[in-house]
């Protein structure tokens, strides 16, 4: 599932490699005197589209420089914030502060024009009618930069991102991946205040989309721009950000460090959403375990805000679950020692993935396990659950919350 | 100090609003106001001055209104019948066989298409008019006959002849629908063991169904607005139809009450039918059509392909090559009348047609009014299909609901509408170059709109939100953005509402005066006044230039530029 160093070697491709390169040397294009000191505040801000609320009273605050990634499915609300700190629209209530000036409020916001940002869109947005030159050249012109300044920033420019040579080529001609270098180009050569991103990678393929990420990233680390970086895909979200937001039904489900959202979902719905994770409906019956179906849990860490007798969900990722263990490999920690059929088992080259059934219950797991042991159909193995990589969210489990199914409903 | 920063807050404030605006009410006075007029007078009686029903009595009691009712239906409908009998082979045959000079044919149906129908009209008469006809008196030579066999002056003549410059719409809708049809689902046929003839009458014919229908929709529709065809063909036969009926009305002692009323039928009939035909179109569940177009492989005919290519230039001959033969042929000879030869042969009528003073008046009128119908049209279509596209204003859908509302309205009706609106105050503008101009822009917005829409909702809104962002305000970005990358579509638009204003008659014969003739009303007069070979000298004049202006748009804005209607 998630690649390892050696596969990242696909950056051998030379296009990547230029992009690479491009990035590596973008901090030349910026010139000297340029200062980077955006923060951006976002309070109570909301929208509505038509009568349905798409952003409810979003509250936020991201630091100088920092690179965050709003991401949830579609119909979350994440673009529709993109769109609001852009200026593409006016908020319905609430405002947002850049540097303690406010840019958007329901009366009174700036024009996107006024505001210097860079977006990079889904679709890379290149003019069809200009040439890679004056692509580039189009912000600089705005903004009455001299002749030989604007003709030496677009060269400079386009040499960083090797398209010199088809300066005077039209879009049409030039490949996807050569079409996203001039959005870069383009956004990056007007110096701006805050680097806006919207999905800015659905549209390449696999291989080319996971060096990009990497891309992106070193990018980031150079320029250290205010970066906000919309996306559905956890794995781009979680490789790429300083902070993570998890929005769903236009409300922040929860902000936190990628490892922070990835280990201690707040909520069910982030549980379900990065990553995939077991479920499992329960109640709490002393301050370290729970009953979950006639089979006691030991957990650890569950929640001040939850008495004994609650009800509750206990949550895992497939990983946690060691299939075939010996007991000594969780010694020293307290774990959940079960057995259980193998229901189904897919082997997808870097690990095996079983789905499981513990005996005598009618749970179901999902463990991902190494690929070198392979486990028959219906045989009966032993695991191993460490009580300390169980969660313990409060509430029944719900099933309307699921992620999955949030994304299939609004995809 | 004060004075600057109200210039420079002047220089801040977004014009687009007021410029919206313009448009949305210069759109809503032209489709508006004819339409109202058009109801309120057909509401009005003349005699007791107030509001009643009565004109709609006298229109369902008169016989001779219900007899020209009927007569249009019979008109409509044969000559919709015989547009599928030769448009739907025609289409397959060119879509989907490998005839040769498949892509000749396709530019000759394209110029019959662009073929004014009232000079097809005027064509035949010349070849089948009773014993004067050419055809007719070729038979009478051959066979020692007293009599013609064929006769133009008949329902059954106007039914072929109509049906002659109407098929072009079954061609069209028919063939872009086989274009797109997979060559997939053929094989998937054939593999189940039917043959070439049960696979294209069980699998393609029926996939393409909606297309063929609505295209025999069109037809209808066509032959039931025509004005110039059956007057020339059914008025000597004393037939009347709905058409020249209203136009009856409209001569001296005017009864313009009751035209409005009679008109408000015939739009009752044509706004169901579009209605049917909008609804067959836009229909999603044969949505297997709509896929790429390169999989498509032709079906080999073998020895039939000569058949297929005689069936074609038949049809072509039939509306195309004998009209223009029998056209030129008149405009060169002294006397029509007479045998063809050189002592016949003459140069003069061109000559003659250019330098009179009213026919050269007539050309001019037709591309000054045309180019000014033309860009007016497309301006408004332009903004108005960028406000409904982007939803920029409240209420967006009834706008983009309004421009095409005269699709429904037959010209002749759209001429009495204008009429109605524009010989009373506050704009009297009836006699002037204008009310030809307001005319031909109301009766074409449809089309001019149809295309701008394409052509708006073609760019991706993210271009113009890039640009925004980059620092460009809303007026650098339709000037360096949105412009750029409408142009192409609006060069075709304003070529298409070119050419059917340089062609329209229907709405122009009610409304043009001395000063105001245009091309299309010349000929009309010219027919009245029987000068043949004048009048087929200027009917080759503008053959040659819509012909020209085809070609030319064909060969650097491709096949599909027409299509758009």
């Amino acid at each position: 599932m998630i690649a390892t160093k050696d596969e990242n070697k696909l950056i051998l491709n030379p296009e990547l490699l230029q992009l690479l390169n491009f990035y590596s040397q973008a901090k030349s294009i910026l010139r000297p005197n340029y200062k980077i000191m955006s923060s951006i505040v976002f309070e109570n801000l909301t929208k509505y589209f038509q009568s349905s609320l798409a952003l409810d009273r979003l509250n936020l605050e991201v630091k100088s420089g920092e690179f965050i990634t709003l991401l949830g499915p579609s119909g979350c609300g994440k673009t529709t914030t993109l769109r609001l700190l852009a200026g593409f629209i006016t908020p319905d209530e609430g405002k947002i502060i850049v540097n303690d000036r406010v840019i958007s409020a329901p009366k009174n916001s700036l024009p996107p024009e006024k505001r210097n940002m860079s977006m990079i869109f889904q679709s890379y947005a290149i003019w069809p009618h200009l040439t890679v030159f004056e692509n580039v050249a189009f912000g600089l012109r705005l903004r009455k930069v001299g002749k030989k300044e604007l003709s030496d920033r677009v060269s400079q420019a386009l040499a960083l991102v090797h398209l010199e040579k088809l300066a005077h080529r039209y879009p049409a001609e030039l490949s996807g991946g050569q079409q996203q270098r001039v959005a870069l180009a383009r956004a990056v050569v007007i110096e701006p205040q805050i680097l806006l991103l919207d999905e800015p990678l659905s549209n390449l393929d696999a291989s080319l989309r996971e060096a990009m990420r990497h891309e992106i990233m070193t990018l980031h680390q150079r320029l250290k721009l205010t970066t906000v970086y919309v996306t559905h895909d956890q794995r781009e979200a979680l490789a790429l950000a300083d902070r993570v937001i998890v929005m769903a039904g236009g409300k922040i489900q929860q902000v936190g460090t990628p490892e922070e959202i990835y280990e201690q979902p707040a909520t069910e719905f982030v549980a379900d959403f990065i990553g995939r994770c077991n479920r499992l409906s329960g109640k709490v019956v002393t301050r370290n375990s729970v009953e979950v179906n006639g089979i006691l849990f030991q957990v650890a860490n569950i929640p001040g805000n939850i008495s004994i007798g609650d009800n509750v969900v206990v949550c895992f990722r497939p990983h946690a679950v060691i299939v075939n263990s010996a007991n000594s490999l969780l010694d020293g920690e307290r774990a959940n020692h079960l057995r259980a059929r193998v229901e189904y088992c897919e082997y997808l080259g870097e690990f095996r993935e079983y789905e499981l059934k513990l005996e005598k219950s009618n749970i179901r797991l999902l463990a991902i396990a190494p690929p070198n042991i392979r486990h028959q159909h219906n045989s009966v193995v032993n695991i191993s659950i460490s009580s300390s990589s169980c969660r313990i969210l409060p509430g029944k489990f719900k099933n309307s919350l699921s992620a999955n199914k949030l994304s299939a409903i609004s995809s | 100090m004060k004075n600057l920063e109200r210039r420079k807050s002047l220089a801040n404030y977004d014009f687009s609003l007021i410029i919206w605006l313009v448009f949305i009410v210069v759109l809503l006075i032209l489709i508006g106001l004819p339409i109202f007029w058009l109801i309120r007078n057909s509401l009005f009686s003349p005699e007791s001055e107030s509001l009643s029903f009565i004109n709609y009595q006298t229109v369902f009691i008169k016989p001779r209104f219900r007899e020209a009712i009927y007569n249009s239906l019979i008109l409509a409908s044969g000559s919709s019948f015989l547009s599928l009998l030769l448009g739907v082979p025609t289409a397959w045959i060119i879509s989907r066989t490998d005839m040769p000079l498949r892509n000749l044919l396709r530019v000759l149906l394209l110029l019959v298409f662009a073929m004014p129908p009232f000079l097809g009209a005027i064509a035949w008469t010349l070849l089948i008019a009773p014993n004067s006809g050419w055809l007719n008196r070729i038979y009478m030579s051959l066979t020692g006959a007293e009599t013609g066999i064929f006769n133009a002056y008949s329902m059954w003549g106007a039914i072929f002849v109509i049906g002659l410059s109407t098929y072009p719409y079954v061609f069209l809708l028919t063939s872009s629908a086989l274009d797109v049809v997979n060559s997939e689902l053929e094989d998937a046929g054939t593999i189940l063991g039917a043959n070439t003839w049960k696979m294209t009458t069980k699998v393609t014919l029926p996939l393409v169904a909606p297309a063929i229908i609505a295209g025999g929709i069109l037809s209808f529709l066509e032959a039931i607005a025509l004005f110039g065809s059956p007057s020339l063909l059914l008025i000597p036969a004393r037939t009347t139809v709905i058409t020249t009926e209203i136009w009856q009305l409209f001569q001296y002692p005017p009864k313009i009450e009751l035209a409005c009323a009679f008109s408000l039928c015939l739009v009752l009939i044509t706004a169901l039918l579009v209605w049917v035909q909008r609804s067959l179109t836009t229909r999603k569940d044969y949505a297997v059509i709509t896929g790429k177009v390169g999989r498509k492989r032709l079906l080999k005919l073998g020895i039939g392909r000569w058949v297929a290519l005689l069936f074609c230039l038949t049809v072509c001959s039939l509306s195309l090559f004998l009209p223009l033969l029998i056209l030129l042929r008149t405009a060169l000879s002294q006397s029509w009348g007479r045998p063809f030869g050189l002592d016949n042969f003459t140069w003069k009528w061109f000559g003659e047609v250019l330098s009179n003073s009213s026919t050269s008046l007539a050309i001019k009128n037709s591309f000054l009014f045309s180019a000014i119908s033309a860009t007016i049209a497309m301006a408004i279509a332009l903004i108005i299909a960028y406000l409904v596209s982007r939803k920029l204003v409240p209420g967006y859908r009834i706008l983009g609901f309004l421009p095409m509302l005269p699709i429904a309205i037959p010209g002749v009706v759209i001429a009495v509408g204008i009429f109605a609106a524009y010989t009373r105050p506050p704009l009297i503008l009836y006699g002037t170059a204008a009310i030809m101009v307001v005319a031909f822009t109301t009766r074409f917005i449809p089309v001019a709109f149809t295309n701008a829409s394409t052509t708006v909702m073609r760019i991706n809104p993210e271009l113009e939100l890039a640009a925004r962002n980059l620092g460009a305000t809303s007026a650098t970005t339709v000037q360096q953005v949105v412009f750029p990358l409408v142009k192409r579509g609006l060069i075709s638009g304003w070529i298409l509402v070119f050419i059917l204003s340089i062609r329209e008659l229907s709405c122009a014969i009610l409304l043009f005066t001395l000063n105001t003739q245009v091309m299309s009303t010349a000929l009309f007069e010219l027919v009245s006044e029987s000068s043949y070979e004048r009048l087929s000298a200027l009917a080759i004049i503008m053959l040659a230039i819509v012909f020209t202006i085809v070609l030319l748009a064909y060969r650097f804005l491709g096949k599909d530029f027409l299509l758009e209607k």
